[in-house]
C-alpha cells in the first residue's frame, strides 16, 4: 500500500472533524472520497498533507509514518495536493505560481517539466506572464493543479477540482486527473460531484460526519442503492 | 527656498531612515502578520555595536559587517526564542512579546554597551555639499544610496530569486505555500534576519547624523511604524513612499511650526491615517477573482 491511514483524528478545538478514518491506497490506483458538505472530506486531505495536525491515529506513506512529519517534508517525499478553492498565488504570475510549485524539486528539471504543464494546458502557456489572479476559475483550476504536478508527485490528492466550474470544464478537469491515473499516477480525489468522481476512479469512499461509512469498488458503489440515494441523486 | 531645500533635505534623510525600518516592518507582517516592534532595536544594535567595535580598533567597514551580522543573529534568536516558541498564539499576544523583546534589548544595550550617546566619524568626511544654498552633508548621500541600494537589492530578492518568490507566496497564501513545499518557518527566520539587517544597516548610516543611544530604538520604531501604516501595512512601495513622506512633513514642521513639535508629527500622521486613510496609500488593491 502507497497510503494508509489507520484511526485517524484530528479536531479544531474541541470539535472532532476526523473520528478515526481507516483508508488504504495502493500505488497506481485511482480513488474517489465522496460525502456531504461538512463530512470531513477537506480536513482528512489537510491532515494528510500535514498543514492540519493529527491527533491520533497513524498515516504510513511508502512503509514510513508521516503522521508528524512538517508539511514540506511530506511534499518532498512526493505527496502533492490541489487545495479546495484552487488557492493561486494570485498577484503572481502563472509562470511563478508554476515554478514555486517545483519550490522542492531539482533546477535541473523545472524547464522541462514547466514545458509538459504547458503542453498539457495550452492555456497556462498563452497566459504565463498574466497575475494568476485574473484567470478564470476552470484556469485557476488548470493552474492549481500543474502546479502540484511541478512537485513531481507520486501520490497526487485533489480536493473538489470541479468545484464552481461549468459542467463541459469539469469534464475536461476529471479527464486530465485519469489520464494522470493511466501514466502511473496514483490519486485520491475528494468530490462532491459524486457521480462524476464514481465514474472516472477504481476504488471509492463513502465519508460521513468524520467517519468512513462505505468503501469498494467504484462501480459497486456507482449500484448501490443508499449511495445512489443519498449522493447521486437517484 | 534656501531654507525649504535645506528642510527637504534632512526630511528625505530621515526619511530613507524611517522607509528602512518600515521596510523591516513590512517584511515580517508579510511573513507573520505580525508588527515587530523590536525593529527600532535592531537599527539602535546596528549603530551602538559599530561604534563600539570601532573603539576596539577594528577598522570601520569591518566593524559595520560585523555589526550587521550580530544584529541579524539577534533577529533570528527572537525569532527563534520568542516568536516561535509561541506559534499558534494569536496575533496580537506575538505583537505584546515584539514590545517584551524592545524592552529587554534595550535593557541588554545598557548593560552591554553603556548610557552615554554615540556617533561614528561621517564616512568620507563633513564638508557639506552646496546646492541651491542649502547644505547636504555627505553623509545624507551615504545615507540616501543605501537607502536605495537596500531598495534595489529586496526588489531584486522578492521578484528574481525563488526564495524571495516564496516569500511572497507565503505572505498572500500561507496554505498553498505550505502545500507547495515551502518551509513556512524557514521563511519566518529568513524575515526575521532579512528585517534585522536593514535595521542595522539603516542605523549604521545614520549614526554619524544623529547620534545613537541605547535607546534610540523606540522612537525610531515609532516613526517606522508610522510610516509603514501611511504607505500601507504590508506594501513595500509604500513603506518606501510613507518613510519619505512622514520625514519630509517631520522637517517641515520642525523647520516651519517649532522644532519642539518634531515627534508629534508621526503620531499626527498615524492618527489620520487610522481615521482617514486605514488601508495607507498603497494598502488594499487586490486584483483576485475567486
Amino acid at each position: 500500500m502507497l497510503l494508509e491511514v489507520q484511526g485517524l483524528t484530528s479536531h479544531y478545538g474541541r470539535i472532532q472533524a476526523l473520528k478515526g478514518v481507516d483508508l488504504a491506497i495502493a500505488e497506481g490506483e485511482l480513488v474517489a472520497l465522496v460525502g456531504a458538505n461538512g463530512a470531513g472530506k477537506t480536513t482528512l486531505l489537510r491532515t494528510l498533507s500535514g498543514v492540519q495536525p493529527a491527533t491520533g491515529g497513524s498515516i504510513a506513506y511508502a512503509g514510513c509514518d508521516i503522521t508528524r512529519l512538517v508539511p514540506h517534508r511530506r511534499v518532498r517525499l512526493g505527496i502533492a495536493q490541489v487545495p479546495e478553492g484552487r488557492q493561486v498565488f494570485g498577484p503572481m504570475s502563472v509562470e511563478d505560481n508554476l515554478r514555486l510549485g517545483a519550490f522542492t524539486g531539482s533546477r535541473q528539471t523545472v524547464e522541462a517539466d514547466l514545458e509538459a504543464q504547458y503542453t498539457r494546458f495550452p492555456i497556462l502557456k498563452e497566459r504565463r506572464a498574466q497575475a494568476a489572479g485574473t484567470l478564470s476559475g476552470g484556469q485557476q483550476q488548470m493552474l492549481a493543479i500543474a502546479r502540484a504536478l511541478m512537485a513531481r508527485p507520486k501520490l497526487l490528492l485533489l480536493d473538489e477540482p470541479s468545484m464552481g466550474l461549468a459542467p463541459l470544464i469539469t469534464q475536461q478537469i476529471l479527464a486530465a486527473v485519469r489520464s494522470f491515473r493511466d501514466d502511473g499516477m496514483t490519486v485520491f480525489l475528494v468530490e462532491q460531484n459524486a457521480f462524476a468522481a464514481l465514474t472516472i476512479a477504481d476504488r471509492g469512499y463513502v465519508m460521513e460526519t468524520g467517519r468512513i461509512v462505505l468503501h469498494g469498488p467504484a462501480r459497486d458503489l456507482l449500484a448501490d442503492d443508499d449511495v445512489k440515494r443519498a449522493y447521486l441523486g437517484v | 527656498m534656501a531654507e525649504f531645500l535645506q528642510f527637504f533635505f534632512s526630511g528625505i534623510t530621515v526619511g530613507a531612515v524611517y522607509a528602512m525600518v518600515a521596510l523591516g516592518f513590512t517584511i515580517i507582517y508579510n511573513a507573520s502578520e505580525v508588527i515587530n516592534f523590536a525593529q527600532g532595536e535592531f537599527v539602535m544594535i546596528g549603530g551602538m555595536t559599530s561604534v563600539f567595535l570601532l573603539s576596539a580598533g577594528l577598522p570601520l567597514p569591518l566593524a559595520i559587517a560585523l555589526a550587521v551580522a550580530i544584529a541579524v543573529a539577534v533577529g533570528i534568536a527572537l525569532n527563534v526564542l520568542a516568536i516561535e516558541p509561541a506559534r499558534g498564539a494569536s496575533v496580537v499576544t506575538l505583537i505584546i512579546i515584539t514590545i517584551g523583546a524592545s524592552i529587554l534589548l534595550r535593557g541588554l544595550a545598557q548593560i552591554v554597551f553603556d548610557r552615554q550617546f554615540h556617533t561614528l566619524p561621517a564616512f568620507s568626511g563633513e564638508t557639506p555639499i552646496t546646492i541651491g544654498g542649502a547644505a547636504l552633508q555627505p553623509q545624507a548621500l551615504w545615507v540616501l544610496g543605501g537607502a536605495l541600494v537596500v531598495v534595489l537589492a529586496l526588489g531584486w530578492f522578492f521578484t528574481r530569486t525563488l526564495m524571495g518568490k516564496a516569500m511572497r507566496a507565503t505572505a498572500h497564501n500561507r496554505l498553498a505555500a505550505q502545500l507547495a513545499g515551502i518551509n513556512v518557518r524557514f521563511v519566518l527566520m529568513l524575515s526575521f534576519a532579512l528585517s534585522a539587517a536593514i535595521g542595522a544597516v539603516a542605523g549604521v548610516l545614520v549614526t554619524p547624523i544623529t547620534l545613537t543611544s541605547y535607546d534610540a530604538g523606540a522612537m525610531l520604531a515609532l516613526k517606522g511604524f508610522a510610516a509603514a501604516i501611511l504607505g500601507g501595512m504590508g506594501s513595500a512601495a509604500g513603506a518606501v513612499a510613507g518613510g519619505l513622506l512622514v520625514g519630509i512633513a517631520e522637517a517641515m514642521g520642525a523647520g516651519y511650526i517649532s522644532s519642539d513639535y518634531k515627534d508629534a508629527v508621526a503620531f499626527v500622521i498615524i492618527l489620520l491615517v487610522l481615521f482617514f486613510l486605514p488601508r495607507g496609500l498603497f494598502g488594499g488593491k487586490s486584483v483576485e477573482r475567486v
